[in-house]
Formats: C-alpha cells, structure tokens, sequence
C-alpha cells in the first residue's frame, strides 16, 4: 500500500508519490523531496537535529508520520536563508545561519540545521536579546556534540541583535 | 570568556589578518553545513540505489547451527541476503589485530553483525531481516573484566583473554620498599564506566559497484587509507579497486576508527550490481562502534608529610569487550600515563586489556587517559585531604616540568607548565554565590522544580592532565600532502589535497590557512579527502593539525623552493635568501618576480611527512621515548548539589590549557568547550548500562548526553607557549580538556557532600542515598 502526500515546502507545492504509509515526514522530506538539510539522528524526538517548522511551530521531523503533513506547510532549513534563484549571491546567509559560522557554533555541523530552526523560532518570538537562561531553556531539546553550546548561545545573541 | 598568552615566540612568523595561520578564519564548509546543503554521509542519494541493512545478535555469546536465508531473499524487492560463507576474501577484520568477524558464526557479543540484506526501501529491507531464520546455541557470557583475568576463566580467543598487559617499572630496579620512606600512603579503588561517543551523524555512506571490478566508497570515517586495506581484504580486491571518499562526517571522537557498514555495503553493492546505501538506527549505532572502555583501578599512593609523591603503585583493567580494536594502544597509554602531570620517581603500575563478551571497547576522546587521568586525580584530593593541604597546592607541589622525567624514563622535553595552569585556574574569580530567590533553570533539577535552593551544596574541585599527542610507541605515523600551485583565471590558486578526515573539528580550515601563511596565496581549494593521495593517518590522538598540517606546509615549502628556482631563473638573481610576500617573490623587500608569470607550467608535489619517532616500551620495564608530544590542561569545576535528591549543577567549568600555537583560536576555543562537556557527561550522566552482556539503554532518551541547560558557562585561559619540535610550535589540542574535566566535576562533587565517589558517572544514588555496609566510604589513608 502506499499513498500520495501533498504539502507546502519552503513556499512551494510538493507532492510525494508511493509514500508507504509508516513514513515520517522526516524521510518523505529527504529521501523523497531532495530536502536532506532536516538530519536524522535518533528517531524519537530526542535531539532535536530533524527540527522544522509545521504550520509556523517548529517540531520534530522523525515525529510526525507523512500522512500527517497532508495539506499542511513545511519550512525546513533549506528555507531560511537567502533565495538563490532570486539572489546574486549564491551563499547569502539569514542573520541566525550567518552568526553560527561567524561564531564558530558549527562544527561537525550534523545539529545545526535543527538548532538554526530552533534559534529563528525563539528569536521571533523575543523582544530584543533573550537572556542565556531563555536561550538554553528555548534549545534544550537540541542536542549537540562537539560544541559544549558556548558558541551556539553567542550565535543566538549576536543573531537576535541583528534581528 | 577567553584569555590569550603568548610568551614563547613561535618558530615561524605569520602574518595576520590574511586567514593565515594564528587567525579565526571561517570554516569553508560554515555556509553549506547553516544551509543544509553540506552532505552528510547519510545524505547521499543515487538514481537506482538500494538499502542495506544488518541482522544483528540478540545474544552476548552462542555459536550460530544455522541460517535460513531463503524466505528473506524470496521477498519482493529484495536483492542480496549474505551470511559469512559469503565473505569472499579475508573473514575478519581490525585495527591492530583481525580479529573481528566481518559477518559472525561464533557470536562475541550483543549485536553483533551475522547477516546482511539489501533491498529497494528501508522497510523492505527490516522486514527481509526478520525473515532470516537463525538457530544459536546460547553460551554463558563472561563479562566482567576481572573475571576474564582469572587463570581458570574460559579463554575467549585462541591466545587467551589478555589482549594486552603493560608494565611501568621505574625507579630503584629493586624497587625496595619506599613505602618505608612514604610519611603518608593513600589508596582508593575506582571504576569508570561505559561511555559512548555519542556523535549524532549516524554510521552511513554509500558504496558503489564499478566497471573494472572494484567499489567506490563514500563514507564518515576517521582513516580512509585503514579503512580501504580492511575493506580490500574482506572482498578479496587489491586495494587499488577500492577507492574511498570521505562523506560528510556528523562527528567521529573515535567511534568511526573502527569500521562499521564499510564491509558490508560493499559487499552488497559487488553481489547486486547497484548502488548500495547503509545507514544505522541510533539504536543500532549503540552496539555498530566501539565505545570508551570501562575500567577498575587501583592505586596507592606514598608521600612525604608536606605531599611530596614519593611512589604511586597501581593497576588498572581496561574491559576490552569481544574484540582488540584498539585496545593494545589504549592499555599502553593507561600505562604511560598512570601518575597523571606529576612528577614521582617511583613508579609500579601494570595495565591490562582484556577480552569479554562485553561490546567491543576502543577509541574514545582521551584514550585510556581518561581512565586512568579519573583516578588519579582522585588519589591527589585524597593525598591532599591526609597531608591537610589545599587541592590546588597539592598539584602545584608535584607538577611536571620542562626537564622532568616521566614514568617511561622520557624526559619532557618540551613546555610543560601544569604547575602554571593550575595557578590559573585557582586565581580565576569565582563565580558569585548566589543571594534570594534564583531561577530553578540555575539550581539542580532544572525546570523539575525539584528545590527552590534548599538542601543545595556548592563546592569547588580540581583536575589536571597530561595526554600524548599523535601515535606513539614507535608507530610510523606518516601524513602525506600534495599541494598545487597553478594559475587559474590569472590569479595563483593553491589546491591541497591530503586524506585527512575533516570530522567537525575544523582541519579543512587548517589547512587551508597553512597554504595562505606559507604560499603567500589568497586563494586555496581544500580537496575532499580520498584515497587518491597517501595515507594521512587517523583523525585522532589530537594529532592532524600537527601531522598532516606539518604535511601540508611541508609540501608547501616544497612548492615554494621551486618557486624561487623559477624566480632565479626569470630575474637571473643568485640571492639565497628569497621570500613570498602579497603574490611576489622579493628579496630584502624588492619585487623579484610575480608569481603568476612563474606559473607557466603548474607546480604540483606530493610528499610525505613525519614527526620526530618514537621508540616502543621496553616490556618488562615499561621504560622508553614513547611519546612525540604531549597537551596539558587544567579545570576548576563549581557545582551545586542537591543532596537530599542527588541531583547537581555545575554552575562554572574554569579551564587553562597549553595549546602551543592557536592556528585558529576560534576553533581552539570550540574544541576545549567541546571536550570539556564530553568530560562533565562521563563524570555525571553518560553510561551505556551493560548486564548479562546487553545493551539496555540504547537511545537518546536512555543514555543522556549534556543539553545545553547541562552545561554551565565555561572560562578559558589559553596559553601558547610553544613546543620547539611541531610545526608553528602547535599542540593538539582536542583530548586534553575531557580528561581534566571529568575529576575537576566530581572533586567538586565530593568537596560538596563529603562523599568518597569513586565510581563515574557519579549517580543520585551515590550522592543521596545511605551507603550500603562495606561500600567504599571516605578516603581509606594512613598516616604514619
């Protein structure tokens, strides 16, 4: 058995075929639609690396089954930043991606497509900076390995002063 | 909060401000990975590829009677059901000692590989694996590393269970008795458990079937050039038909050493003709690589009365699980290690590896120091409680020094100032100890709402650490670099290109600002790293930037030697002394020649690189030069303790850690912050939880790595003093700040509750609950 699902993708409409139904949105997205940037990491909702928005909240990709996303909108990372088609500059950066790299809050890289989701999220719904407290609270269900999080706090303040 | 001291001058000059080396130049692959467009190994994606997936034991230990793989392989969209009898070359494999099944008959341990399938659908293939029909036959498990020891214990190899024993005998060669002359003797046991590596990037990549016979590889790993001889073996190919790429690696701390799907997607994609992707469940990446042995340990430790080490005499048994991986190098750096950054002249230590049914045990962050560095760490608190003198002092009194002697009889004969970052740490402010009402996202148990500050303890603790950089023991640790200068749109574009695995810690940026400080260049293109250059030897040890960094301003300097050739050439010149400056060969500051016009013809080498050697350890003696290179860090920890509930919060991690040279502070700081909380997860929350040989905490919500609301704010004082014999003076720098975290975390622990706490990671349980009869207690000391 397998079925059609249609959604809105970083503004587009997008239709996956010979969906099996025990897909999740997660897999639908990179294995079926070309939009590896959500990452799967521990298929239980724990770490957070799958992050996208769905209807304009941020959830765990690995969480929600593919039937689930039917006629709803999706913005992954993929979405955040500059448009390339529309854009000179190839590589132009949102204010959050450009303070990760800035900041040294990427390293191997695998969490920060979850953590730039989660970090947009938080900074667009904070008046002004949001206090480190806020920050880890806002993050703390995005785990990260290699960077002990020093650097992604500073990334977050620094992109919410520039927001 | 970083601070930054440069004394020693550095043996190369650079320039500044130009992404060179000593600046925080940005990551070349920054903007892909915020993008989500950098490709990971479990990315990639191929018109007609398949899934393969694994069967794996649901036993520690049986024999395997039979395998039914007919009704698997009847399935629709299934291609290829493999068993062991279909390995065509070598049956095992292994970093030091092949020892590991590539597909089992004899079971070793829980989740072990035995069967392999590929098909065209994730779900297809897992319901293909539940159709393999397996018969065992069920042995008792031996996992408990002592026990293996034992001169009756079942051997689970033909040569027996100790995969390795190290001896370190130093000092008077009758060794006499200097506990006679020892004013104070202190004495612990400890345990350190299971840690895993815990990157996110699960084992993936893709292997693809070529025409000539061979198999193109893309996958996360640490050691291409490894990987490929292993891999060539197991398919009966010579290695020249097994090509591999690196794929974007999700993190590695030592886990991607060892191989995991390398083999086995292969050997799909060679029996079905098709491209073949494998990627693990995270359950299953809990029992695909090997983890961070556990270990027990003893030590007893002799001082005079003002906490002068006189002696230490311990041993420690590292539980190698079901096979060798890197356990002989793991077991040699307990051993060389075993008195921590401390100088005593008396040394009795014997480290032992060994075989169980226990999930295979090898390379993790710190590497045997870890182990070792926990109880040591743990003996000077205890040294420094029975001779009445502060913690801090007590390190200081005993630190290792430039011109000292360590217990292999190698003097160190490079920076060594333990005694300096220690000071550094202790003179840190402390943070403020708080007044009122306080944020429960500030107190132990969080947003549990478990305290509003009641029953909560702070205290303050220590750790130190000295760990060998790059291999050691008279390993040739070779790194190969071809560097490529050529004219590309008029303007001279160097192009490295080296086999060293970028795994998140920033070596692609490395090298790239290596190229710029020694060609003079703006523009550099890092290669992916692959296995069409030679070997750049293992991501790990902290030893890339200083090898295959030495590789690469090696080749550099190469490329430059011809360059200046060219320029005498050109300008007829016989100055000796030419330099590269802004795109220009000049002498005393006057343009020689451009180097676009020298470039006609492009420069290309391709040469190897080695550091200093080093020699092996005597056997019986433990004595000789081992090492190449060694970092030194230290920790103070501030907690606060719950300690009627167990629960703590670090409230501030200080560090000072001697780096040499910070090619890129900005990633020097990322590797210390990073390090540092593998080092707090070990001390308080990471264990894989083993019985009766299995598994049962394999997931993210079981085994609990530091969130970001884990980790306090961290000071770091960077220190760069210089070592004369590496490259720009650099040290490595990654392990280091794990090891001293951890016993700086649980001193702080202890100096909160008076608890003895000789087991990490340290529980609630060990913190809150009454202590059971005959369980350790306070430190066990004896004053003379």
């Amino acid at each position: 058995m397998s079925m059609r699902v249609n959604m809105t993708v970083n503004g587009e409409e997008r239709t996956a075929d010979d969906v099996w139904p025990g897909e999740s949105l997660l897999y639908v997205l990179r294995e079926r639609l070309g939009l590896p940037g959500a990452k799967n990491a521990c298929e239980q909702g724990e770490c957070g690396s799958c992050t996208v928005y769905l209807d304009g909240r941020p959830a765990c990709a690995c969480l929600v089954a593919a039937g689930q996303a039917e006629g709803r909108a999706v913005v992954t990372v993929e979405g955040l930043g500059g448009d390339p088609a529309e854009d000179a500059d190839p590589v132009r950066l949102s204010a959050v991606q450009e303070a990760f790299v800035a900041a040294g809050a990427v390293q191997c890289g695998f969490c920060t497509p979850g953590l730039v989701v989660a970090a947009h999220d938080l900074i667009a719904r904070t008046d002004g900076i949001p206090a480190d407290t806020e920050i880890r609270e806002a993050l703390s269900g995005n785990l990260c390995r290699c960077t002990g999080y020093e650097k992604i706090i500073e990334a977050v303040r620094t992109a919410a002063g520039a927001s | 909060m970083t601070a930054h001291d440069t004394r020693r001058p550095t043996t190369t000059a650079v320039h500044p401000g130009r992404d060179g080396v000593g600046d925080s130049a940005r990551r070349p692959d920054g903007a892909l990975k915020v993008r989500g467009e950098f490709a990971f190994s479990s990315d990639l994606w191929m018109d007609g590829m398949l899934w393969g997936a694994t069967l794996r034991s649901p036993h520690p230990r049986a024999r395997i009677t039979t395998i039914e793989t007919a009704a698997a392989l009847a399935r629709p969209g299934v291609f290829a059901v493999l068993t062991a009898e279909d390995v065509p070359g070598r049956a095992t494999y292994g970093l030091e000692i092949p020892d590991q099944p590539v597909l089992a008959e004899e079971v070793r341990y829980f989740g072990e590989a035995v069967a392999i399938v590929a098909a065209d659908h994730p779900e297809t293939a897992r319901r293909a694996l539940a159709a393999i029909e397996v018969a065992y036959e069920v042995l008792e498990p031996l996992t408990d590393g002592e026990a293996a020891l034992a001169p009756d214990a079942p051997p689970l190899h033909p040569g027996g269970n100790v995969v390795r024993h190290a001896k370190i005998r130093k000092g008077d060669p009758a060794y006499g008795d200097p506990a006679a002359t020892a004013d104070v003797v202190v004495t612990g046991e400890y345990r350190v458990g299971m840690q895993d590596q815990a990157f996110l990037g699960p084992e993936s990549g893709m292997a693809v079937p070529a025409p000539d016979g061979g198999v193109d590889l893309y996958v996360a790993t640490q050691w291409l050039h490894v990987d490929r001889a292993q891999v060539a073996a197991s398919l009966g190919l010579d290695e020249e038909l097994v090509r591999i790429s690196l794929a974007g690696v999700g993190g590695a701390f030592g886990a991607r050493e060892d191989l995991s799907m390398q083999i086995h997607a292969c050997l799909l994609a060679l029996r079905t003709g098709r491209p073949v992707k494998m990627m693990y469940t995270r359950e299953e990446s809990f029992v695909g690589h090997v983890h961070r042995h556990p270990a027990t340990i003893r030590y007893e430790h002799g001082a005079t009365r003002d906490g002068r080490l006189v002696y230490v005499k311990g041993r420690i048994v590292l539980d190698g699980g079901a096979y060798a991986s890197s356990t002989p190098a793991v077991v040699g750096n307990a051993a060389t290690h075993c008195v921590g950054p401390y100088q005593v002249d008396n040394v009795w230590f014997d480290a032992y590896g060994v075989y169980t049914d226990n999930p295979p045990c090898g390379a993790m962050r710190g590497f045997g120091v870890v182990q070792a560095g926990f109880a040591v760490e743990s003996q000077m608190d205890r040294l420094a409680a029975a001779c009445g003198i502060d913690p801090a002092e007590i390190r200081v009194r005993n630190a290792l020094a430039e011109g000292a002697t360590g217990p292999t009889g190698q003097v160190i004969d490079q920076p060594a100032p333990v005694a300096e970052l220690v000071r550094r740490v202790a003179a840190a402010p402390l943070p403020d100890t708080p007044d009122g009402p306080r944020d429960p996202r500030t107190l132990p148990g969080g947003v549990s709402n478990t305290t509003h500050g009641e029953g909560v303890v702070r205290g303050v603790g220590y750790g130190a650490c000295i760990k060998n950089v790059c291999f050691s023991e008279g390993f040739d640790d070779v790194s190969h670099a071809r560097v490529r200068l050529e004219l590309t749109g008029g303007e001279p574009v160097a192009t490295v290109h080296t086999a060293a695995a970028e795994v998140g810690q920033g070596l692609v940026t490395v090298q790239a600002q290596i190229a710029r400080t020694e060609l003079g260049v703006t523009r550099v293109v890092v290669r992916t790293a692959d296995t069409s250059v030679g070997s750049a030897g293992s991501s790990s040890a902290s030893r890339q930037t200083y090898v295959t960094g030495g590789a690469v301003r090696n080749a550099c300097g190469a490329v430059r030697e011809e360059l200046f050739a060219r320029a005498r050439a050109a300008s007829g010149t016989t100055a000796a002394e030419l330099a590269l400056d802004g795109g220009k060969v000049v002498h005393q500051g006057e343009v020689v020649a451009d180097i676009a016009d020298l470039l006609a013809e492009p420069i290309d080498v391709h040469l190897p690189w080695r550091h200093r050697p080093t020699t092996a350890l005597d056997p019986e003696t433990g004595q000789g030069d081992a090492h190449v290179q060694w970092g030194f860090s230290a920790h103070r920890a501030v907690v606060d303790v719950d300690i009627e509930l167990g629960l703590v919060k670090v409230v501030e991690l200080a560090t000072a850690q001697d780096v040499g040279k910070a090619v890129n502070p900005l990633a020097v700081e990322g590797q210390i912050h990073g390090g540092s909380a593998q080092g707090l997860g070990l001390a308080l929350m990471e264990e894989i939880q083993v019985s009766g040989g299995i598994v049962r905490n394999p997931s993210f919500t079981d085994y609990l790595i530091p969130t970001i609301l884990d980790m306090p704010p961290m000071r770091l004082d960077v220190l760069e003093l210089g070592d004369p014999h590496a490259p720009y003076g650099l040290r490595g720098v990654g392990e280091p700040p794990t090891i001293s975290a951890t016993p700086a975390i649980v001193a702080a622990i202890r100096d909160a509750t008076g608890r003895a706490l000789t087991r990490i990671p340290v529980r609630p349980d060990d913190i809150a609950a009454v202590p059971a009869p005959g369980s350790p207690t306070d430190a066990q000391e004896e004053v003379r």
